[in-house]
């Protein structure tokens, strides 16, 4: 499936990551802006009141909508398609790229231009309007840049292309687009700007993720920065919206709190610079709107959480928040975990979107520090999830102890004080199976934990006291 | 209206209700909300400190901000055109430029109203266009953020496409922040109402920080904003 990326095992995609430097560099910047950048827009700005007391109305909010799913979801449909919209409930991702083909089919579609969004990427659309003869541009820059260089793949949920520097995409750039400009981040985006320009307006059919749906009206709420998401729902004559079932708020007010926490936790902003509400109001002379309005919602695995104790990883809004402070993806990078969805969300949805046979290492891919629940704006228990899908995978692979540490993890460790300081550095990964100090060598994670030297001990406190000295520079 | 269609709605929602254990065609009823933080935000906040708020989170935007009243508009606005550069403007069909006694200053050559009798003509004029001159429907303090009832007159294009856009912003529209709009909203949803087709909130011109990290301004759409907030009360 198109959630996955890569094709080698687990540990084999950390080995790499931890050997590439500047890629660690990368992501460890990156997390101390993005995380600097959020802090000082949550908790650090006295403007918007008790950030906590925002956190808890955003909880409330996605955990009635969840709760109430078909009925939101319905009243969606139902208001969408009253105002001329067409909506396709897909079942599976073929499905849902069965149907958009059709569409650009019936509308002899040629261009396609895109805004970012993951659950298109799950769904492996690109690749899908490719077999057709479209020919699909990502119009978002961090997707822009991927793209050119024959379609990278995403390292982070906000900012896909965060594992690449400047002049790397300068080089891309040069080489694929012909590009003489320097390293320059305006020139390299100003060159973006006039590559895509005319694509913007020639497109046939303009395709989109959905931060938020409105059941009460049937609007689309987009939240962007680069203006790429208003160009591909105002020129194209089909726009195609794909939503994850779960994105979606009962009424008007409640998407005002989640854009709020949305734009706060994921970009450190007060508000995005566009946050766009789309309704398909299509019997409007407009010249600069879509005549024909297409929304797909998308199950692909999400409903096998709910009912469950995964439940509440649907209330997730991806502002990767809980990346940004995660000291496993600090160190090994978006890459490793061989799925669109990384991180600590990453390594909860995953297993669920797509099975522990694929993805049931990946919830080791934690210390289960806690910092990514303390972090998620809708106080989603993510490292709870974490142990319970540990305990469902040794329980489902039908394993336990020894046997299990040998068998998911294969890596071998061969030295005794390696093992210690894995064990010493990873109490609650390991715990279990050393119980009985069975293990003397051998298996384990404890490879990778040992390879990367300046991973913090997994306590809760001494990963606060480690992630603040970083902060202050003493590292 | 024609309806649109609706494709595998039953069997896609069934599956829902019974995993939640639920059953279908129930109302959920929206509870009391036990936490709403958005209420207290501004709340009592004069009419001049919104306004000093609103530009100040403009300004921390990179929206260049004009105060001025009625009297002096006509003259602050062409200031500002000239300041960035004149040429061509394109301004959205608004029967408040007339109220603002604007309409001497867009009648001259180098003004486009939009107009749809005109067609994909508009959106060529838009496209060459150095401004885009419109007048906000709403403006929140909070974030220096203005909004737009866009419709097939207050067209989309015009904040989009031109390389500045430039804002009119009455006083008195200026709210504490998204909620009071969104309040707005849902009552004429309530009511039964027809929405904009789009309503944008619009922040400053358009940025992006893809590129390790670094803000660049002015990506796809305008290179820079101007808010002019206008003395109305
Ligand atoms: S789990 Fe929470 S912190 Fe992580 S991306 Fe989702 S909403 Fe954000």
């Amino acid at each position: 499936m198109a959630m996955k990326i890569g094709e080698k095992p687990f540990f084999d995609r950390v080995d790499d990551a931890l050997e590439d430097g500047f890629m660690r560099n990368a992501m460890a910047k990156a997390q101390d802006g993005l995380r600097g950048r959020k802090l000082n827009a949550t908790v650090g700005d006295e403007q918007i009141g008790d950030w906590e007391e925002w956190r808890s109305a955003g909880e409330e909010i996605r955990r009635h909508t969840l709760e109430n799913l078909d009925f939101y979801l319905d009243q969606l449909s139902e208001n969408f398609a009253r105002q001329g919209g067409h909506v396709y409930f897909a079942e599976t991702a073929e499905d849902a790229t069965r149907y958009i083909q059709e569409v650009a089919k019936k509308k002899n579609a040629k261009k396609i231009t895109k805004a970012k969004s993951m659950v298109t990427e799950e769904i492996g659309l690109n690749e899908a309007l490719e077999e057709i003869g479209c020919e699909v541009y990502e119009t978002d820059l961090a997707e822009y840049i991927l793209q050119i260089d024959d379609h990278d793949r995403p390292s982070h949920i906000v900012v896909p292309s965060l594992h690449k520097n400047k002049e790397q995409i300068r080089d891309t750039f040069r080489d694929k687009a012909n590009y003489t400009g320097t390293s320059e981040p305006r020139e390299l985006t100003a060159f973006a700007r006039s590559q895509l320009r005319e694509t913007f307006m020639e497109a046939d059919i303009g395709v989109t993720g959905c931060n938020f749906a409105v059941a009460e009206s049937g609007t689309i709420s987009l939240v962007t920065n680069e203006g790429n998401a208003n160009m591909v729902t105002t020129f194209p004559e089909t726009q195609i919206t794909v939503m994850g079932m779960e994105r979606l708020v009962p009424t008007w007010n409640e998407l005002d709190v989640m854009i709020n926490l949305l734009s706060r936790s994921a970009v450190g902003q007060k508000i995005t610079t566009y946050v766009t509400n789309l309704t398909p109001q299509l019997e409007e002379d407009s010249i600069d709107a879509p005549k024909e309005f297409h929304l797909v919602i998308l199950d692909a695995g999400r409903s096998n959480a709910l009912g469950t104790e995964f439940q509440s990883a649907l209330h997730c809004i991806r502002c990767a928040a809980c990346v940004n402070v995660c000291p496993v993806y600090r160190h090994i990078g978006g890459h490793a975990y061989g799925s669109i969805y990384q991180g600590p969300i990453g390594a909860v949805l995953s297993p669920i979107l797509g099975g522990y046979e694929e993805y049931g290492e990946l919830p080791y891919a934690s210390s289960l520090c806690a910092a990514c629940t303390e972090a998620c704006p809708v106080k989603i228990p993510l490292h709870e999830h974490l142990i319970k899908h540990r305990e469902n995978y040794v329980e489902k692979i039908g394993m336990t102890g020894e046997k299990m540490a040998m068998k998911t993890f294969g890596i071998g460790v061969s030295s005794p004080a390696l093992f210690k300081l894995a064990v010493k550095g990873m109490p609650a990964v390991l715990g279990p199976l050393v119980k009985d100090n069975s293990i003397t060598s051998g298996p384990g994670p404890m490879k990778l934990w040992t390879s990367v030297r300046k991973f913090p001990a997994p306590g809760k406190d001494n990963f606060r006291n480690w992630f603040n000295d970083r902060a202050k520079g003493r590292e | 209206m024609t309806a649109g269609t609706i494709h595998n709605k039953d069997q896609f929602l069934n599956k829902i209700t019974s995993q939640l254990g639920s059953e279908r065609n129930r109302q959920a009823g929206l509870p009391e909300w036990q936490h709403r933080p958005q209420l207290d935000v501004f709340s009592g906040a004069s009419v001049n400190e919104l306004a000093a708020a609103f530009k100040k989170n403009s300004l921390e935007k990179s929206t260049f901000v004009v105060n001025t009243d009625r009297t002096n508009l006509a003259e602050a606005l062409q200031e500002v055109i000239k300041k960035y550069g004149g040429g061509q403007v394109v301004a959205s069909k608004d029967s408040r430029f007339g109220e603002f006694g604007l309409d001497a200053v867009l009648d001259n050559g180098e003004t486009h109203i939009w107009d749809i009798n005109r067609g994909l003509e508009n959106i060529e004029i838009a496209k060459k266009a150095n401004i885009g001159l419109f007048i906000s429907d709403a403006a929140l303090a909070e974030s220096g953020t203005i909004v737009q009832f866009n419709d097939k007159d207050i067209a989309r294009s015009i904040s989009l496409l031109p390389t500045v856009y430039v804002a009119i912003v009455p006083k008195s529209t200026i709210v504490p922040r998204m909620t009071q709009v969104v309040q707005a909203v849902h009552q004429s949803v309530e009511e039964g109402n027809n929405l904009a087709t789009c309503i944008n909130f619009i922040s400053g011109p358009s940025n992006s920080a893809d590129i390790e990290m670094n803000i660049v301004i002015g990506v796809h759409g305008p290179v820079e904003a101007v808010h002019v907030i206008v003395e109305d009360l």
